[in-house]
């Protein structure tokens, strides 16, 4: 069965009904289970009535985590490399009609951010883009030949692809795509008005393509505050059981970006609180233990020196969201706005103090090249 | 005293290296523990150029690095991965770890024996971890292979020796040492491989993620040596029974 068919079977209204109304009880069964917790058992951790078991849903992400992964974080970096869009998002600082300058950077360009980002010690980098017809799977080529030199881990987020450019980019040394469906609900549509993004089930099906093309690891996730968060959540929680069933030799990763302020952009649905954010990383912990889980810049320092240890593996620092960032030094041209401007090594030395080792290489582009 | 082709070992327990909270902890456990030979996942390393800070501190007297190929998914990646790592580290040692399947670690058996002989007749010293079937280890054994590394439970769950009916059977026929790798969550669990006749294990996330890991990895060194003496000292038969009436007695009866 597809995921096309296996989310046709599921309606939003129905699942937010079912999420919302489960109690104590379903929490509690949740949280004692021996086996693998499935995803009724996610909707419980996911649901209000969660909420008064935080402290209990911490202890055992932590755990749990440790026990998996063991008391590291993976560091990467981002590299914008072009904010140029054709798509309106209306949540998003690269949408078509905000009059920013755009940008997208020469070979020269990239390697003087690229200077720099090895300078902070960074091994593990992704690139990020807007999605424009410049930029596209020649310029994706171009860019993975001449940066994999000074990486051992490249991953993308741009555009969804076809399953053989997906190929021929694996080829060339990608090893990760972060493709996230901002929300499984019906204001999809509202939020991307024009552009090729409004085409949901191509992005939908984005992962499966990833999946066939024989990607290392996807990323998925949705963009927090679009809609009910939980709801959308759990229909992450559902293309995520999908997905690992289909493709099994695929890692998958979870990241939970939280809508944040950006020139000429709409304020948020609705507002995840903190709590609402760690009930949501542990919930993720709990459902699956071996999925990764990624926190950005745009959590808070103070957020963020908390929360690494109850369940997150990976976490970026030193971050620039505008092509250029590390070198240009311009400004306004941003995608969002960071909240953890620290940098990279003083990240690193707020994990040691934590008791977590930063990771900066975990993986060689030896294995990628072989393919 | 334990002999991998030719390389004697004072200490039958093995390392991982991963998943520590600092490369000083990591460094302390291993001394504490006295083990001799250590695995270290190629993917952490710098494989080309020098500064390593991992393997700066696993520069150590008596320590022997086990490199491993965790992460690749094929025989010819694995093959590639340790070619690379026998210039970069030489060494010719390698623990071969082909797990596609990148949730529980499972190692892919078919893959592991075609690399297996590849590796042998490039001249490698191969152990490879694979799932506990006693059938697999008698091919590997007839492609070269070094040693065997069944695994206990799944890598990291902590569970001991959920495949004990097997590896009983892997150390009767085995004419290669037999390293329990993966799953031994306690000293005990250790200790019981080696009493089994397990000629060593390997130990990682149990001594990693304990709250006092240098502690733990004395625990185990002890449980270790316990296990492996009992072994030896031949341990008496279980019965259920304190005094069961012999069933032949009659025969004594004139």
């Amino acid at each position: 069965m597809s995921f096309q068919e296996i989310f046709a079977q599921h309606q939003w209204q129905e699942i937010s009904q079912q999420i919302y109304d489960k109690t104590e009880t379903d929490v509690l069964f949740a949280l004692q289970k021996k086996g693998k917790r499935d995803l009724e058992d996610f909707m419980a951790l996911l649901s209000p009535a969660a909420e008064p078991f935080l402290e209990e849903m911490a202890v055992l992400s932590q755990r749990i985590t440790q026990r998996r992964f063991g008391k590291v974080i993976q560091m990467y970096i981002p590299l914008y490399l072009s904010n140029e869009c054709q798509n309106i998002c209306t949540y998003c600082g690269f949408s078509l009609t905000n009059p920013i300058k755009r940008l997208t950077l020469t070979p020269e360009e990239v390697l003087s951010e690229v200077d720099i980002i090895k300078g902070y010690g960074f091994d593990h980098v992704l690139l990020v883009t807007g999605e424009s017809t410049h930029v596209d799977v020649s310029y994706f080529k171009e860019t993975l030949q001449l940066i994999r030199p000074f990486f051992s881990h490249i991953s993308m987020e741009v555009q969804p692809l076809e399953e053989t450019e997906y190929r021929q980019l694996i080829g060339e040394g990608l090893n990760t795509v972060y493709i996230y469906q901002e929300t499984y609900g019906s204001l999809y549509d509202s939020y991307h008005p024009k552009g090729r993004k409004r085409n949901f089930e191509y992005r939908l099906e984005t992962p499966d393509r990833l999946g066939k093309a024989g990607i290392h690891k996807i990323g998925l996730g949705c963009l927090l505050g679009l809609d009910d968060w939980r709801t959308d959540s759990w229909f992450t929680g559902l293309h995520l059981d999908y997905l690992e069933k289909q493709y099994w030799k695929t890692k998958f990763s979870i990241s939970f970006p939280r809508i944040r302020p950006a020139t000429g952009c709409i304020e948020p649905k609705v507002t995840l609180t903190n709590h609402q954010m760690v009930q949501l990383i542990c919930a993720y912990r709990l459902f699956n233990e071996n999925v990764e889980l990624s926190l950005s810049t745009r959590e808070t320092e103070n957020f963020r020196n908390h929360v690494v240890t109850l369940g997150i593996t990976s976490m970026s620092a030193g971050s620039k969201t505008d092509p250029g960032g590390y070198s240009l030094h311009q400004e306004a041209l941003e995608q969002f706005t960071i909240e953890d401007n620290r940098s990279p090594q003083e990240i690193a030395s707020i994990l040691q103090s934590s008791g977590y080792e930063p990771v900066w290489k975990d993986w060689d582009m030896a294995m990628d090249m072989t393919a | 005293m334990l002999t991998i082709q030719g390389k004697q070992l004072n200490s039958r327990l093995f390392l991982g290296t991963g998943k520590f909270c600092s490369n000083e902890v990591m460094r302390d456990a291993l001394l504490a523990s006295q083990s001799e030979l250590v695995t270290v996942a190629l993917k952490r390393v710098k494989l080309q150029g020098s500064n390593d800070s991992m393997l700066d501190y696993l520069n150590l007297e008596n320590v022997n690095l086990l490199p491993n190929t965790s992460g690749v998914r094929t025989a010819k990646e694995a093959v590639f991965l340790a070619e690379l790592a026998r210039e970069a580290l030489e060494t010719n040692w390698v623990k071969l770890e082909i797990h596609p399947d990148p949730r529980y670690l499972l190692p892919d058996p078919l893959e592991t024996l075609t690399a297996t002989e590849t590796l042998a007749k490039k001249g490698f010293i191969v152990l490879p971890y694979i799932n506990a079937d006693p059938v697999l280890c008698k091919r590997l054994e007839e492609v070269g292979t070094a040693a065997v590394m069944p695994l206990g439970s799944p890598i990291g769950s902590n569970q001991g020796l959920e495949t004990k009916a097997m590896l009983e059977i892997i150390i009767e026929q085995s004419n290669v040492p037999v390293v329990v790798d993966a799953g031994l969550g306690a000293p005990s669990h250790a200790a019981e491989a080696m009493e089994m006749g397990a000629d060593a294990v390997l130990v990682n996330s149990a001594i990693a993620v304990a709250r006092d890991p240098v502690m733990m990895a004395n625990a185990f060194r002890q449980a270790v040596l316990a296990g492996r003496e009992a072994f030896e000292a031949g341990l008496g038969p279980v019965t259920k029974e304190a005094n069961a009436t012999s069933l032949t007695e009659f025969l004594n009866v004139s």
